[in-house]
């Protein structure tokens, strides 16, 4: 039935060109610029090392992107293994060797930028269960073998993020990894039993947190609790946001990011000052722009002929999905204070490459939707 | 064709866009969520949140207010406002702290400890804080601060409102100081309390503490935008407070310098009192201290030799003191056995200079005797033998309510000063209810001419002299000029009217004073009521006063004035701190042989000038010897140049 479509892949540059998706393109341009204008707000008006870089990185890896578009949707798929298995070697190294910052171990020093490959594990792992699941047929899908390797595949690199320790990028990873198994179609009594699991076991799991994330937890169901200590930056980001109002304070104006009430406002909280600048109504942009980007991923992904480049765009629409909600949920008081940072928003060369990564192989994806992958 | 299943591919592909629309179906509702949450920040509770953003950023700094004035009747400043010139310095806009201050040392000459304490403080406060090199350069110290400013970076020549007493010393009983609000002040006032700032002054006493309400003002506010960590980063708005309310009192600069100058080197008190309006013009204790010492804190060991002062500087004699007051108190005797129809004026007794009644010998002050004397006599010449018999004729309870409605026994200034003594004027029934004991006759002799239980502060004996000099009218003593102020003639002209009552009732019913007692208490209180019952008698006392000073042999007689304009009418009195023995009688040691402690209190009261009197003073030596060698001289010379002031003083009348 689908050998009517069966030609040959060899299109031409302007061919490809052409069915580059175009409204995902723009979309991703402004999220990008409306975060160097963030980042030019945080650096107090004026042009310093974070808008800098920023802007820099955004140029770079955007171009990267392209060039990446540009290549055979095949190509990816057979560097899939290849691409995780770098990168969880690069997380072992960075285990043993890497940087230590803030009381985490977690980066890699290239000498031209910091690399944290667990930014980088959040795409592998989509990548390589979408290879993982390409190949495998409907009814062997819940048998254990295919249950049991996944999950080893999973399990791994969540182990070695948690040791660096960094909670909030390991959950974000296992919940990417959980959703691409829920959609290539492991039985929902699996998740079923594994959530009534996790509910019963969770209190042990907290005796095993350290001291300052359960404090965060603690914080988050009570932030008055202790508003000068672990409560401190839920209080602030609400403020922020909450005083920013309709039409937000304008743009530079933000007292909460400019007098420095804002925690990590370039990172993780960057939604929180662009959303006092702002306000109501360009939160509420930046929101649908998200969206468009999310839509248009799930639409790629409903054109692929191939289930690796199917399941890949569900899975990376999936998890910008969770990260932007994580993020948003966050700095607007809904969970409790997990390093996540905003997609594209957020200063970090690293989570922009792996974002950029990922929207590249979508965008291949878009320009091969035709190829079959056998 | 699907890869990866061949006949289940199309299964496969329907599971995964099935779940894959249920994830769609759940990210609208987190999408929606999320919208939902931010409209609840940002437009429900928009106002609750920019309300605390505001209480984040904005930071009010309170300055202390500036204090309301004292001014004296003629409108001269006697505590006011100075400029102070001050040094300070935020450690954080200095490059090399320690070798400003090594600078700085050299150019402003303090010593090491000083530095050591400066940086000290350095460590204990954040590095944007103001640190106060110098609280109070001399302009001398400024203007070379300012002339090397290029060479200090960081160092900030400030000049603010300090406290500051023009007459130094001359005041600082009537008008107290001020220093820092202590833990005392702050708990005891509210107001001090609500307004306290670091570097407020507050009143410590006399009237800058009774005062210290109007006097206070109300903070003014600056408002900060502050950052995260305190730092100020700009100012937003500057509130100004209000000044202080500006009290005017009645006093005469002139003549309150002049009352230092005259007890200087002597411990004694000075008052001089308006005889109608009330008006106190000057009130004087001495010796005294310059309360502008007190301004940035006094040095402790010049704070314990004050304190240690045998001649109690701290002590404002002329309303905290209370003394025997001696033959002072003979005028009011005498007024109430002429009131009582105890004896006739021309009564004669002889003095011997002693006399033995019920076995125990009383001496006059005159070895000699005076002779056959009279009672005009008797006061001119102060003689001691007479008023025994006087006062064995009256009796102490009746002589005690006369000296109590000429105001003796009674708080004069009571609200103003809170430390004000009220006295005693002892009676029978006053030792029965405090010492528990019977009156003795003996008793009542030593307090004819003064002695004894009885006790007045200097400004008591003022106000009778005053009450005395008008004609025998209450007047109201005051230190602050009030808002209905009657003029000399209004009061004078009530009193005329009411001398007129006076006598027409007289002339009703000419019974016995206890009626005139029993009105005096029950009727409603007149203004300015007569205090006698007789207006003559008032004119028989005023004439042996006037006696005692201008006709030879009176006890003030050598300081006499003639002229018409000055002259004046007064009183002696010499009040014994120790019973003198027989023997001490027999040495009749001069002055300089007795030891200082035991001298007696030198004592003058007087009223002038005598054709028409306006001003009465009371002029107290402590340990000055006799009254007349002592304390007439001061009044003498006081007397003159409250007299010269008279003119200025109408004026001034008129304009206010």
């Amino acid at each position: 039935m689908y050998s009517n479509f069966s030609f040959t892949n060899q299109q031409t540059f302007f061919q490809k060109l052409r069915s580059i998706d175009y409204l995902l393109l723009i979309c991703i341009l402004l999220v990008g610029s409306i975060s160097c204008f963030a980042m030019y707000s945080t650096d107090g008006g004026e042009v310093l090392y974070h808008t800098k870089n920023h802007a820099i990185r955004f140029a770079l890896f955007f171009t990267l992107m392209l060039v990446i578009s540009f290549i055979n949707i095949k190509m990816w798929f057979s560097l899939s293994y290849l691409f995780y298995g770098v990168t969880l070697i690069l997380l072992l190294w960075a285990s043993l060797y890497g940087i230590t910052a803030s009381g985490s171990q977690r980066w890699i020093n290239l000498y031209f930028i910091n690399l944290q490959p667990s930014e980088l594990m959040k795409i592998a792992i989509i990548v390589c269960f979408a290879k993982y699941y390409h190949r495998a047929q409907i009814h062997s899908i819940n048998k254990f073998t295919n249950i049991f390797v996944p999950l080893v595949i999973l399990i791994i690199p969540i182990f070695l993020v948690i040791t660096q320790p960094d909670l909030g990028t390991s959950i974000l990873i296992a919940l990417s990894g959980i959703m691409v198994l829920w959609l290539a179609g492991i039985n929902i009594k699996y998740f079923v039993i594994a959530s009534i699991t996790f509910i019963i076991s969770a209190p042990f799991i907290i005796s095993f947190l350290k001291p300052y994330q359960k404090l965060r937890i603690l914080s988050f169901f009570n932030p008055d609790r202790d508003p000068l200590g672990a409560g401190y930056q839920i209080i602030q980001s609400k403020i922020a946001v909450g005083s920013g109002g309709l039409f937000g304070k304008g743009f530079l104006k933000g007292t909460q990011g400019y007098l420095e009430f804002l925690p990590e406002k370039h990172t993780d909280f960057i939604f929180t000052l662009y959303s006092e600048e702002f306000g109501f109504l360009g939160s509420l942009l930046l929101l649908i722009l998200y969206a468009i980007i999310i839509y248009r991923i799930i639409n790629i992904g409903m054109i692929s002929r191939s289930y690796f480049s199917k399941l890949f765009c569900y899975g990376f629409a999936s998890s910008i999905f969770i990260y932007i909600a994580v993020n948003m949920s966050m700095v607007l008081g809904l969970l409790p204070i997990v390093g996540s940072p905003l997609p594209i928003m957020s200063y970090g060369g690293s989570s922009m490459l792996a974002t950029m990564i990922g929207f590249g192989i979508v965008m291949s994806s878009r320009i091969y939707n035709n190829q079959i992958i056998s | 064709m699907i890869s990866g299943g061949h006949d289940t591919g199309f299964n496969k592909l329907k599971t995964i866009n099935r779940r894959m629309f249920i994830f769609s179906a759940a990210k609208a509702v987190i999408f929606f969520g999320i919208v939902g949450r931010l409209f609840s920040l940002q437009i429900s509770e928009n106002k609750k949140y920019l309300t605390l953003s505001d209480k984040n950023r904005l930071r009010e700094t309170r300055l202390p207010p500036i204090r309301g004035e004292f001014k004296d009747y003629f409108g001269n400043t006697i505590a006011g406002n100075l400029k102070v010139y001050q040094l300070h310095v935020i450690p954080e806009q200095v490059e090399d702290f320690r070798s400003l201050l090594i600078r700085l040392r050299d150019i402003l000459k303090f010593d090491n400890k000083t530095l050591s304490k400066i940086f000290a403080k350095k460590k204990t406060q954040k590095p944007w804080e103001t640190i106060v090199i110098s609280e109070n350069l001399s302009w001398d110290e400024f203007s070379k601060i300012n002339f090397y400013l290029h060479e200090l970076p960081g160092a900030k020549p400030v000049i603010t409102v300090g406290r500051s007493y023009p007459y130094g010393e001359s005041y600082t009983h009537i008008l107290g100081y001020v220093s820092q609000a202590s833990v005392n002040d702050l708990v005891n006032n509210k107001v001090i309390k609500e307004r306290n700032v670091p570097g407020l002054r507050v009143g410590k006493s006399g009237l800058e503490k009774k005062f210290e309400n109007e006097l206070i003002g109300t903070n003014s506010i600056q408002r900060y935008e502050v950052n995260a960590f305190g730092k100020r980063i700009n100012q937003i708005d500057f509130k100004e407070g209000s000044r202080g309310q500006t009290i005017n009192l009645t006093i005469d600069t002139e003549i309150q310098k002049l009352t230092s100058d005259l007890l200087r080197d002597k411990a004694g008190s000075i008052s001089v009192m308006d005889i109608y309006t009330g008006d106190i013009i000057a009130m004087n204790s001495s010796p005294s201290f310059d309360p502008n010492l007190f301004l940035y804190g006094i040095d402790e060991k010049l704070w314990n030799s004050i304190k240690s002062d045998p001649l109690n500087p701290l002590l404002n004699k002329t309303v905290s003191g209370l003394y025997s007051p001696g033959s002072t108190i003979k005028p009011i005797v005498a007024l109430s056995a002429l009131e009582n129809d105890v004896i006739r004026p021309d009564k004669q007794v002889k003095c011997e200079g002693k006399v033995e009644m019920y076995g125990e010998k009383y001496h006059c002050w005159k070895k000699k005797g005076h002779g056959f004397m009279s009672l005009k006599n008797s006061i001119k010449q102060s003689c001691d033998i007479y008023f025994y018999e006087l006062a064995r004729l009256l009796g102490v309870d009746r002589l005690s309510i006369t000296a109590k409605k000429f105001g003796l026994g009674t708080k004069v200034l009571g609200e103003y000063f809170e430390n004000e003594k009220e006295g005693i004027v002892p009676s029978t029934e006053w030792k029965k209810e405090i010492l528990g004991q019977n009156w003795y006759l003996g008793e009542t002799f030593i307090t004819g001419i003064g002695q004894g239980y009885i006790q007045t502060n200097p400004l008591q004996l003022c106000l009778m002299t005053a009450q005395l000099a008008n004609g025998g009218y209450k007047i109201y003593p005051k230190i602050r000029v009030g808002q209905n102020q009657k003029s000399y003639e209004s009061i004078k002209r009530i009193m005329k009217e009411n001398e007129m009552e006076a006598r027409e009732e007289a002339k009703e019913k000419d019974n016995a004073l206890i009626k005139a007692t029993e009105e005096f208490l029950k009727v409603e209180k007149k203004e300015h009521q007569p205090l006698y019952r007789n207006p003559e008698n008032i004119k028989f006392v005023l004439d042996a006063m006037f006696k005692s000073t201008n006709e030879i042999y009176g006890t003030s007689y050598s300081s006499r004035i003639d002229d018409p304009k000055y002259q004046f009418a007064g009183k002696t009195g010499t009040s014994q701190v120790k019973r003198i023995t027989e023997e001490e009688r027999e040495l009749d040691l001069d002055i300089s042989q007795i030891p200082y402690k035991n001298r007696d209190h030198a004592w003058f009261i007087a009223f002038g000038p005598y054709e028409n009197p306006r001003y009465a003073m009371s002029v107290l030596v402590e340990h000055g010897g006799s009254g007349s060698k002592a304390a007439a001289p001061i009044a003498q010379k006081l007397m003159r140049a409250v007299v010269d002031r008279h003119e200025e003083r109408t004026k001034r009348n008129i304009m206010v």
